[in-house]
């Protein structure tokens, strides 16, 4: 009886590439506009630094917000208090962050990066619950909520630690670039780019590999029916909500690294280039948000280096143009 | 025999509509009850309201001697409870498999309960490692379906499982609910086509703007075409 049914052919599951060749493609574009290809190469690589440090930052938001259509323009408060946390352990220990051993470098900031998520993670459980919880399904009091505490963050940052901007060196191994010819490619941003692609890569698994994994995903479409089959869908929620936070706590430690500095606002100033990136990417879509922060960072070095001009409105140029192409970003996943 | 589901005078407002104005019926143990009306009668919200996703905004719902209209949405599913929506919601992005992984909330997914299932719908085993987005409309209705049985549950709310299908699928799912019947299930089952409702059904439900407006043995409205005509209108007529 049912033969009829199962001979239905089924379209060819059909991956969507296009977005994944993108910033690719924009590499190669830009390999003759630049013309030197050492500078080429310090750009590129740069680009996947940044790239990989804003995808840290922004891959809880956009999660958050998949999965609990929950707006928290907040998010860059666990941006600075992750490098303030950090700031806190490396500072003190100066001698081994100046030391001239990876070891001893290493000893420092693998304990600093992980306070530094302890610490942002639990202030999102403390947000979650004091913060969102309250104001589940409605927008604009979750967006006059999170961005009261952002300032709340902010200002408890710059009365503790003042309004200057603190002075954060990289650790002496860390410094400087291992050299290939004429090309130099900067120690602390392969780091970053391993780490970034570890995060990536511990995400993905967790996503496809694992139930609570599936859980995210089905919940990102349709919550309702992740309900029906049982599941508390706001503990999921919660959890993930820790996670993006220290995430965002790991991803401004490296940031503050990266520019060697932090200061109170910094995560306020990230916040508008973490939006532009999860709405490039589709909101809710992990693969979208790495594919965003990669073509933000890469518009940023290039576009910098080419016409500095643009450098100010280039973000908001890559995403209008993204949007003509895909209305609701790179990967659309909820049906929202 | 006894009522597995009860609802008592259930008030159900959507904003600021009153949808469900006093819906009162009762569901007997191992039946299957048919859920009938015409468009916009109130039936998707009723089993949206059983399930939690509206709240009642008075009145009671019983589950066998438990009151559950305060209860949760997965707080009531745990109860065991399937449900497949009106819009089967079957996760797009997931495979077949992870679909019913999912579903088996309680552990592993069993092989024998599995087979029983492909029985009833051999093309979920055929796409069983493909995306679910890609299925088409009858088999995204078998997954809907399969998720709901695919460990045992006390009472399945299937919406409007038939819309839009073809008969050869229609008749698949037919045997399929009278065979989870057999298996000891109670099903509360919204239809349209009433040729496939008078198959179905062992007892039978009208609504109407948002109340129940008869209820009785789904043979004796068969035979009764004067009734049916009362009841249901045109209607139905236009959905066959
Ligand atoms: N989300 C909503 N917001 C406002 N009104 C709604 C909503 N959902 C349903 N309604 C209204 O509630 C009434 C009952 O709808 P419901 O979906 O329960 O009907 P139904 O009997 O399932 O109809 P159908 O046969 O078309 O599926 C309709 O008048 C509908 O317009
Ligand atoms: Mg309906």
């Amino acid at each position: 009886m049912t033969e009829l049914v199962a001979l239905d052919p089924l379209p060819k599951p059909k991956r969507d590439i296009l977005p994944l060749l993108l910033p690719l493609i924009l590499a190669v574009v830009m390999l003759p506009l630049i013309g030197s290809p050492s500078s080429w190469m310090t750009l590129t690589v740069a680009s996947l630094a940044m790239g990989m440090m804003i995808f840290i930052m922004a891959s809880g938001l956009t999660l958050v917000f998949g999965l609990m259509d929950v707006l928290n323009f907040g998010h860059g408060a666990f941006i600075s208090v992750g490098a303030y946390v950090a700031t806190l352990v490396l500072l003190p220990l100066a001698t081994w962050v100046q030391a001239d051993s990876l070891l001893t470098n290493l000893a420092v900031l693998a304990p600093a990066a992980i306070l530094a998520m302890g610490v942002s993670g639990a202030l999102g459980l403390i947000v979650e619950r004091v913060l969102i919880l309250p104001v589940y399904g409605q927008h604009l009091k979750q967006i006059l909520m999170t961005t009261g505490g952002l300032i709340v963050a902010e200002q408890a940052l710059y009365a503790l630690w003042g309004p200057q901007i603190i002075p954060l060196p990289l650790p002496t191994s860390l410094r400087g670039s291992f050299i290939f010819g004429d090309i130099a490619i900067a120690k602390y941003r392969l780091l970053a780019m391993l780490v970034g692609l570890a995060v990536f890569l511990a995400i993905q698994i967790t996503l496809n590999r694992s139930k609570i994994g599936l859980l995210i995903r089905a919940g990102v479409e349709n919550r309702e029916m992740v309900e029906a089959l049982g599941y508390r869908i706001r503990r999921l929620f919660l959890g993930v909500f820790m996670v993006g936070s220290a995430l965002a706590g790991l991803g401004g430690t490296m940031w503050a690294l990266y520019r060697e500095q932090v200061h109170a606002s910094m995560g306020n100033e990230l916040t508008v280039m973490i939006f532009i990136v999860i709405i490039i990417g589709g909101l809710g879509s992990i693969g979208g948000c790495f594919i965003g922060a990669l073509l933000v960072a890469m518009v940023a070095n290039y576009g910098g280096f080419l016409v500095p001009k643009l450098a100010l409105v280039s973000n908001i140029l890559l995403m209008v143009v993204i949007l003509m192409w895909r209305p609701r970003g790179l990967y659309a996943v909820t049906n929202r | 025999m006894t009522d597995l589901l009860t609802l008592t005078n259930v008030h159900t407002h959507i904003g600021r509509y009153h949808i469900l104005h006093g819906v009162d019926f009762a569901i007997p143990e191992h039946q299957t009850t048919m859920l009938l009306g015409r468009n916009g009668a109130g039936k998707t919200t009723t089993l949206r309201t059983i399930m939690g996703l509206w709240a009642a905004s008075s009145g009671q719902i019983t589950l066998a001697g438990q009151r559950i209209e305060a209860m949760a949405t997965p707080d009531i599913a745990r109860l065991g409870i399937g449900y497949v929506p009106e819009s089967m919601a079957v996760f797009s992005d997931l495979t077949v498999k992870e679909n019913l992984v999912l579903a088996a909330r309680d552990g592993p997914l069993d092989d024998n309960r599995l087979e029983w299932i492909f029985g009833f719908f051999p093309a979920l085993k055929r796409f069983w490692l493909s995306r679910a987005g890609g299925l088409s409309g009858g088999q995204k209705q078998m997954l809907s379906i399969a998720r709901a049985i695919v460990e045992p549950r006390k009472l399945l709310l299937i919406d409007e499982p038939t819309k839009g299908l073809a008969p050869a699928i229609i008749g698949a799912l037919i045997e399929c609910f009278a065979e989870i019947k057999r298996s000891g299930v109670t099903i509360l089952l919204v239809e349209q086509n009433f040729h496939v409702a008078q198959r179905i059904g062992d007892a039978v439900l009208v609504m109407d703007n948002g109340r129940i407006v008869h209820r009785g043995a789904m043979a004796a409205l068969a035979e009764d075409t004067l009734l049916q005509e009362r009841l249901l209108g045109l209607s139905l007529e236009a959905h066959q």
